[in-house]
C-alpha cells in the first residue's frame, strides 16, 4: 500500500468543505457582487431577451465574482491541483489492486464508525473528473443571482462528492451520499429555471426515499456480520468484505436488493428515471453539469463498491435482473430520447442511455465489461459536462432551447458548432474519441458472458446516432428560420478555455487509454475475483481463450459439396471439436 | 519501410493543421497544403510498395507496431499496420486517387466561404481511410472505418444551410450505423472466439491452413461482417444513403464513391476471406446480394435526371458487381473491378463536376445538352470514363466486368445472367446519360435566362459555358489515361496479370480455391457481354440520339426508385415515429411519471386523511388507548388459552 508524507485524501475532502464555509462566512452581497452584471456590454445584439445576462467578455472571471468567487476558484484550482498530484503518485501497475493512501481515524468507537479514507483504481480517475468539472462548472457559464452562496453550495457539493468517492467506511458513505442531495436540492431550487421548485422537491423525495433501502441495507449489513466480528460492529468496508461474502446465500440477496434500489434511483436505471429530465431541464447549466456528470455517478459507484464488493453472492444471483434493467434501459431510453422536442431535455434523456451502458458493464462480470463501465463513468462525465456548458451557452444566447426555435445556428457561431460536434461524435461512441473505448469495452465484455444482452445493447449504437445528430441538425443545420438565428454570438474565448480541459481529456482518453486502463483494471481484477470466489457458478470467464459454445443445429464440417473445393476437408470435425470446447 | 508511418502521418498532419490554423490560411494555401500531404501520402505508399516488391513473394508482410491503444485482461489491442499486398494495394490508389481529387477541389471550392473545413475534412478522410486499410486488427480498422463515416458525415452535409444536405448527411452517417452494428458484433464474436482481433491471430491460421472454423461460427461472423460492408459499400437493403449523398460537393461524391469509402466494404470481404472461405452460406449470400444490387440500381439509373444522381446509382451497381466477384470466389476480380472503377467513376464525376461548374450548379441533364462543343477537355474525358464504365472494349471497365462475369458463370448461371443483363442496362443508361448532356440540342440557355429572371445570381457572366481551370483540368487528363489503360495493370494474357500475381500471397489456395473456366468458354462470355453493353449502347443511341422526354421509357416507379426509399421514409415518419412518440410523452410522462406522482399524491392523501385523528382532545386520544389496549387483551388471551 502506498502512503504519503501529507495526508492528501484528507485535504481533498476538507479542502473544499473549508472553502465552502469561508464563502458563507463572507460578508454578503452588500459588496458581493453578482456575476449578474445587467444588460451592459457588448452583446452582438439579436438574440432575443430570455434572461440572457450581459457578459463579462473577454475577461477573466474574477472581475465579476467578487470576493466569494475568488475565494472559491482558488480552493477548486488547489484541489484539481492536489488531485493531479494524487494522480501522479498513484502506482500505475503491479500491486495496485488495493486501496492506496488509507487514512483511518477513530471516530464513533462504540458503533466501529472510523474516518477512513482510501483510493484505488476505480475511485481514482472519479476523483479525477470530480476535481476536473467543479472548476468548468462553476467557472465556465456565465452565473446569476447569488454568486457567494452558489459558490458555497458548489464547494460543500464538491466535497460530498470526493468524500463519497474516497470513504472506505459504511456510515462516512452513507452520511457524504446524503450530505449532497442537500446542496443539490438548493442549487436546483435557488438558481433553476420556471418549474425549478417541483422539480428540486421531487429531486430531493425521490431519491431520498431511495437512500430509505441503502440506509436499512448498511444497518442489516452491519449487525448481520457483528458475530463474525466477535461481535463488535464495524463499518468499516475492507473488515466487512471479508466477513460478509460469506453471509447466508438468501441475506446476500436481499442486502444487494437494498443497495440495487438505492443506487438504481440515483443512477437512475430505468424505471425509477422519472425524477431525472425535470430535475436536469430545470437545473442551472453549472447544477446539470455536476448533476449528470458526478451525481449520477455516486450511484454507479455504489453498486460497485456496496453493491459488487461486500455483497458479491448477492450481486452475482440479481445481475441478470440489473443486466436485463440496464438492456431495457438501453432501448427504452433510445425510444424515448429520439422525440424529445428540447435540446435540453433530450440530453438529460440520452443520459438514462449511457447510464444504463455502465450497469450493463458492471454485470457482464468480465475484466472488459468493469472496466469499460467504470470508464464510461468518467467518459459521461467529461462528455455530458461538455454537452451540458455548450447547451448553456446556446441557452442564454437565445433564450430557448425548443428545436422549433432553433435552426441554422453553425452559421453565426461556427466555432460553438465544432466543438458542439466533437462533442456529440463522443457521445455517439466514434473511434478516436473517449465514448467508443467505453462503450466497446462495456459491449465486448458483456458479450463474452451474456450474449444476448449485448447484442440488444449494440442497438444503441444506431439510436445514439439518430437522436444526437438529429438534435444537432435541427440546432445548428439547415435553413435559418428565425431571424432570432441570424446573429448569435460564437462562443467566446473565455468559454473556450473552460470547455478545453473536458476536451483535452475526451481525445486524450478516446487515442490513449491505456494509463487509465493500466490503473483501473487491477482493481477491476480483484473485484471480480471476489464475485468468482462467492459465486463460483456465476458467468465469470475462467479461462480468457475459447468460450465460444456450439448451438444444437451446428454443422461442424463445412459441407465439402457446397463450399468450393471443400478445402476445409476431413480436418475440420476434429479442429473444430476441441477448439471449441468451450467452458458451457 | 519506416516510410508507413509517414503514409498515415502525413495526412493526419494536414487535418490537424487545417483545423486548428485553416481559417488563418489564406483561401488556395489550405488547398495547397492538403494537396501536398495526400501527394507525400501517396509518394510514401510507392516508396513502401517498392521496397515490399523487392521482397519474395512470401515475406510481403511487414508488422509496424505504433502503440497499445487498448489493454484490459486478455484483450489487447494495438494501434499498428500491416503492411501486405492487399493493404497496399488499397492504399496506392486510395491515396492516388485522392490526391488527384484533392487537388481537383482547389479550383472546385474557389470562392467557398468555408473552404479551409473542407480540405480538413479531405484530409481527414484520406487520412482515415489509409488506417481502415493499413490497420493490422480489425479493431484498429475500425477507427478508420468510422473516421471516414464521419468525414463523410462532415461532407455530405458540407452545405449545412440547405435542409436536404443536412438530411442526407444524418441519413448517411445512420445507415453506415445499422452496418457498423454487424461490424460491431462481429469484432465481439471474434473476441470470444479467437480471444483477439488481430489479423495475425484470426486470420494467418486459418490463411495457412492450419486451423479451421465451425461452419456455423464462420457463417455468423462472415455474415456479421458483411452486413458492416453491406452499409458502408451501399448494398441493398442499405443502399439508400448513396444517392442521397450526392448533396455534398461534386469532389466528395467522386471522393467517396470511387476511391474511398464505399471500396471499404470490398476490402473488408477481402481481408477477412479467410473466414468466409468456411461459409459457403455466406458466399452466396455476398453473392446474391451483389448480384441483386448491381440489376436493381441499373434500373434505377435508366431514370434518374440529375447528372450526379445517374453515377451514384452506376456506383451502387458496379459496387454489386465487385461482391459478386467475391461471392463468387475470385477475390482478384472483384478487386481488379475495384480499382478500375476507383478510375473511371473518379473520372466521371470529376467530369460530371466540371459540367455542373460550367452551367454553375445546373445538375438536371434535362437542362443541358450540346456541351460538347463547348467543354473541350471535359467532354472527351467523359466520354473516356464512359466508355469505361459501359464494358465497351478496349477500356478498363470491360475486362475486369468480364472477369468478375467469368467467375459469376463458374459459380452459378443464374448469377451470370444478372450480370450479362446489368451490362445491358449500364450502357443503355450511361449511353442516355451522354446524349442528354453532351449533344442535342443546347437547353440550358433558356433556364438560365429564367434563373436570371428570377433573381438567381448564379447567371452566366459569359453566357457560354466555359471550362474548367488547370487544377480541375490536369486531374480529369491523368484519369483519362488511368482509365484508357489502367487495365494493363491486370490483362489476361501475355503475363500481364499483375494485380493477380501481386495479390497470391494474401488468397493462398487455402482461402480461394483456384477455379479455370475453358479458354472458348471465356471467349464466349465475353463475346456475349460485349453483345450485350452494345446492344445497350444501341439502344441508348436510338432512343435518346433525338428525344429529350420519353414518358413510356421513363416509368414514374423507376424514377421514383421502385418507391422503397418513400416506402422507407414513409414508415420512419408515420408509425415508427407515432410509436416513438407514444413511448415518450404517453408511456414515459404519463404512466412511468404518473405512477410516480401516483405514489407521492397517495401518500400525501393519506397524510392528509391520518391528519383527522390529530384532534387535540385529551379524550379522543384516550379513547384510542383504551380500544388499542382491548384489542391487545383479548388478542393476548386468546393466544393464552390455545
Amino acid at each position: 500500500m502506498k502512503t504519503t508524507g501529507i495526508p492528501i485524501l484528507n485535504i481533498i475532502v476538507f479542502l473544499p468543505l473549508a472553502g465552502a464555509i469561508l464563502c458563507m462566512l463572507l460578508p454578503s452581497a452588500s459588496w458581493s457582487p453578482t456575476v449578474h452584471t445587467s444588460s451592459r456590454g457588448s452583446t452582438g445584439g439579436g438574440w432575443s431577451g430570455g434572461g440572457s445576462s450581459g457578459s463579462t467578455s473577454g475577461l477573466g472571471p474574477s472581475s465579476a465574482l467578487g470576493p466569494a468567487g475568488l475565494v472559491a476558484l482558488v480552493v477548486a484550482l488547489a484541489e484539481l491541483g492536489f488531485v493531479v498530484f494524487l494522480l501522479i503518485d498513484f502506482p500505475s501497475s503491479g500491486h495496485a489492486a488495493g486501496f492506496q493512501f488509507v487514512s483511518k481515524h477513530s471516530w464513533i468507537g462504540a458503533f466501529g464508525i472510523d474516518w477512513n479514507l482510501g483510493v484505488d483504481g476505480i475511485s481514482l480517475f472519479l476523483v479525477a473528473m470530480t476535481a476536473l468539472l467543479f472548476p468548468v462548472a462553476m467557472f465556465g457559464p456565465t452565473l446569476r443571482g447569488n454568486s457567494r452562496a452558489f459558490m458555497g453550495w458548489m464547494l460543500l457539493l464538491e466535497a460530498a462528492c470526493m468524500g463519497t468517492f474516497l470513504s472506505l467506511d459504511l456510515f462516512v458513505f452513507f452520511v457524504m451520499f446524503e450530505i449532497t442531495l442537500v446542496p443539490g436540492y438548493f442549487l436546483v431550487a435557488g438558481w433553476g429555471g420556471a418549474r425549478r421548485n417541483y422539480a428540486a422537491m421531487k429531486f430531493f423525495i425521490y431519491t431520498f426515499a431511495g437512500s430509505a433501502f441503502l440506509f436499512v441495507a448498511i444497518i442489516a449489513l452491519v449487525f448481520l456480520a457483528a458475530p463474525k466480528n466477535g461481535g463488535h460492529e464495524t463499518f468499516d468496508l475492507i473488515t466487512l468484505a471479508r466477513i460478509t461474502s460469506s453471509l447466508p446465500h438468501a441475506d446476500q440477496v436481499l442486502i444487494f436488493c437494498g443497495f440495487a434500489i438505492a443506487f438504481a434511483v440515483k443512477i437512475p436505471l430505468v424505471p425509477f428515471h422519472s425524477w431525472l429530465p425535470d430535475t436536469y431541464t430545470e437545473a442551472p447549466t453549472a447544477a446539470s453539469m455536476i448533476l449528470a456528470g458526478i451525481l449520477f455517478k455516486l450511484g454507479a459507484y455504489g453498486l460497485l463498491r456496496l453493491g459488487i464488493y461486500l455483497v458479491p453472492r448477492g450481486a452475482a444471483d440479481m445481475g441478470p435482473v440489473l443486466l436485463t434493467l440496464a438492456a431495457v434501459g438501453i432501448v427504452y431510453g433510445s425510444l424515448i430520447t429520439i422525440m424529445q422536442r428540447d435540446l435540453k431535455r433530450l440530453v438529460a434523456y440520452a443520459s438514462i442511455v449511457d447510464v444504463a451502458f455502465i450497469v450493463l458493464g458492471f454485470f457482464a462480470f468480465s475484466a472488459q465489461g468493469v472496466t469499460g463501465g467504470v470508464l464510461e463513468m468518467v467518459n459521461h462525465g467529461l462528455t455530458t459536462g461538455a454537452i451540458f456548458f455548450l447547451v448553456g451557452i446556446i441557452w442564454e444566447r437565445r433564450g430557448t432551447l425548443r428545436f422549433a426555435d432553433l435552426g441554422g445556428l453553425q452559421k453565426s457561431m461556427p466555432i460553438m458548432a465544432a466543438i458542439f460536434l466533437a462533442v456529440v461524435m463522443s457521445a455517439v461512441g466514434l473511434p478516436g474519441l473517449n465514448g467508443f473505448v467505453g462503450e466497446f469495452l462495456v459491449l465486448a465484455g458483456t458479450f463474452v458472458t451474456h450474449r444476448w444482452w449485448a447484442v440488444v445493447g449494440t442497438v444503441a449504437v444506431i439510436t445514439a446516432a439518430i437522436y444526437l445528430l438529429w438534435a444537432y441538425q435541427r440546432v445548428f443545420q439547415g435553413p435559418v428560420t428565425n431571424p432570432a438565428n441570424e446573429t448569435v454570438r460564437d462562443i467566446t474565448w473565455r468559454e473556450i478555455g473552460w470547455v478545453t480541459p473536458l476536451l483535452l481529456g475526451i481525445v486524450f482518453l478516446g487515442v490513449y487509454p491505456r494509463p487509465f486502463l493500466d490503473r483501473v483494471t487491477p482493481s477491476v481484477t480483484y473485484l471480480l475475483d471476489r464475485v468468482e470466489q462467492a459465486a463460483p457458478n456465476a458467468d465469470v470467464p475462467k479461462t480468457k481463450t475459447v468460450t465460444y459454445s456450439l448451438p444444437a443445429n451446428q454443422d461442424v464440417r463445412g459441407r465439402p459439396g457446397s463450399a468450393p473445393g471443400g478445402s476445409g476437408g476431413s480436418g475440420t470435425t476434429s479442429a473444430a471439436a476441441t477448439g471449441t470446447g468451450g467452458s458451457k | 519501410m519506416n516510410a508507413a508511418y509517414l503514409i498515415v502521418a502525413l495526412p493526419l498532419a494536414g487535418a490537424i493543421l487545417l483545423l486548428f490554423g485553416g481559417r488563418r490560411l489564406v483561401e488556395p494555401l489550405s488547398g495547397w497544403l492538403a494537396t501536398i500531404m495526400a501527394i507525400g501520402s501517396f509518394v510514401c505508399t510507392v516508396i513502401v510498395w517498392a521496397s515490399l516488391l523487392g521482397k519474395s513473394a512470401d515475406h510481403r508482410l511487414v508488422d509496424k507496431h505504433i502503440f497499445t491503444w487498448i489493454p484490459v485482461g486478455s484483450l489487447h489491442v494495438s494501434a499498428g499496420l500491416q503492411l501486405d499486398p492487399l493493404s497496399l494495394l488499397w492504399c496506392l490508389f486510395v491515396t492516388g486517387v485522392g490526391s488527384l481529387i484533392t487537388l481537383y477541389s482547389i479550383g472546385y471550392m474557389h470562392g467557398d466561404p468555408s473552404f479551409s473545413r473542407f480540405f480538413f475534412l479531405l484530409n481527414a478522410f484520406v487520412f482515415s481511410m489509409i488506417v481502415l486499410v493499413l490497420a493490422d486488427n480489425f479493431l484498429f480498422s475500425f477507427f478508420g472505418w468510422e473516421g471516414v463515416g464521419f468525414c463523410s458525415y462532415g461532407l455530405i452535409g458540407f452545405w449545412f444551410e440547405r435542409d436536404t444536405a443536412a438530411v442526407a448527411a444524418k441519413k448517411a452517417f445512420v445507415t453506415n450505423r445499422v452496418g457498423d452494428f454487424g461490424f460491431m458484433i462481429a469484432l465481439f464474436l471474434m473476441f470470444q472466439h479467437f480471444g483477439s482481433v488481430n489479423y495475425s491471430v484470426v486470420l494467418a491460421p486459418l490463411a495457412r491452413g492450419t486451423a479451421t472454423l465451425p461452419g456455423a461460427f464462420a457463417t455468423g461472423l462472415a455474415l456479421m461482417l458483411f452486413l458492416g460492408a453491406v452499409g458502408k459499400s451501399a448494398q441493398i437493403p442499405l443502399y439508400m444513403w448513396l444517392p442521397d449523398a450526392m448533396e455534398g460537393p461534386t469532389p466528395v461524391s467522386a471522393l467517396i464513391h470511387a476511391a474511398t469509402m464505399v471500396t471499404a466494404g470490398v476490402y473488408l470481404v477481402a481481408r477477412a476471406a479467410p473466414i468466409i472461405h468456411f461459409s459457403s452460406a455466406a458466399q452466396w449470400t455476398i453473392a446474391i446480394i451483389g448480384a441483386a444490387t448491381a440489376l436493381l440500381a441499373a434500373t434505377i439509373a435508366c431514370n434518374q435526371n440529375d447528372i450526379k444522381r445517374v453515377l451514384a446509382y452506376s456506383t451502387v451497381s458496379q459496387l454489386g458487381y465487385m461482391f459478386l466477384g467475391e461471392g463468387s470466389g475470385d477475390y482478384g476480380a472483384g478487386i481488379f473491378h475495384t480499382v478500375m472503377h476507383a478510375f473511371f467513376k473518379a473520372l466521371l464525376f470529376l467530369s460530371a463536376g466540371a459540367v455542373i461548374h460550367a452551367l454553375h450548379d445546373e445538375q438536371d441533364m434535362k437542362r443541358m445538352g450540346n456541351l460538347r462543343r463547348y467543354l473541350p477537355i471535359t467532354f472527351p474525358a467523359f466520354m473516356i470514363g464512359y466508355w469505361a464504365l459501359a464494358a465497351l472494349p478496349p477500356f478498363d471497365g470491360f475486362w475486369s466486368k468480364d472477369a468478375i462475369l467469368a467467375a459469376a458463370y463458374h459459380k452459378n448461371i443464374g448469377l451470370w445472367i444478372v450480370g450479362v443483363l446489368t451490362a445491358f442496362l449500364t450502357a443503355y443508361y450511361m449511353t442516355r446519360q451522354v446524349a442528354l448532356v453532351f449533344f442535342g440540342q443546347s437547353r440550358w440557355f433558356d433556364h438560365a435566362k429564367e434563373r436570371g429572371a428570377a433573381g438567381d445570381h448564379h447567371v452566366y457572366e459569359s453566357g457560354v459555358p466555359h471550362e474548367a481551370p488547370a487544377t480541375m483540368t490536369v486531374p480529369l487528363i491523368i484519369l483519362s489515361v488511368a482509365s484508357m489503360i489502367g487495365w494493363l495493370l491486370d490483362a489476361p494474357f501475355g503475363g500481364l496479370n499483375f494485380i493477380d500475381k501481386w495479390l497470391a500471397p494474401v488468397f493462398p489456395q487455402a482461402v480461394a480455391v483456384p477455379f479455370s473456366v475453358h479458354t472458348g468458354t471465356k471467349w464466349l462470355i465475353g463475346l456475349i457481354a460485349v453483345a450485350f453493353a452494345l446492344a445497350g449502347f444501341l439502344s441508348g443511341v436510338a432512343a435518346w440520339r433525338r428525344a429529350v422526354d420519353r414518358p413510356r421509357l421513363e416509368p414514374a416507379v423507376l424514377a421514383r426508385a421502385w418507391y422503397i426509399d418513400d416506402g422507407v421514409s414513409a414508415a420512419v415518419s408515420g408509425p415508427l415515429a407515432r410509436m416513438a412518440n407514444a413511448f415518450s410523452f404517453v408511456i414515459d410522462a404519463r404512466l412511468v411519471d404518473g405512477l410516480v406522482r401516483g405514489l407521492s399524491g397517495a401518500v400525501a392523501a393519506s397524510g392528509r386523511q391520518l391528519r383527522r385523528a390529530q384532534t387535540g382532545y385529551v379524550r379522543n386520544y384516550a379513547l384510542g388507548i383504551g380500544v388499542g389496549a382491548a384489542i391487545i387483551l383479548f388478542y393476548v388471551s386468546l393466544r393464552a388459552g390455545s
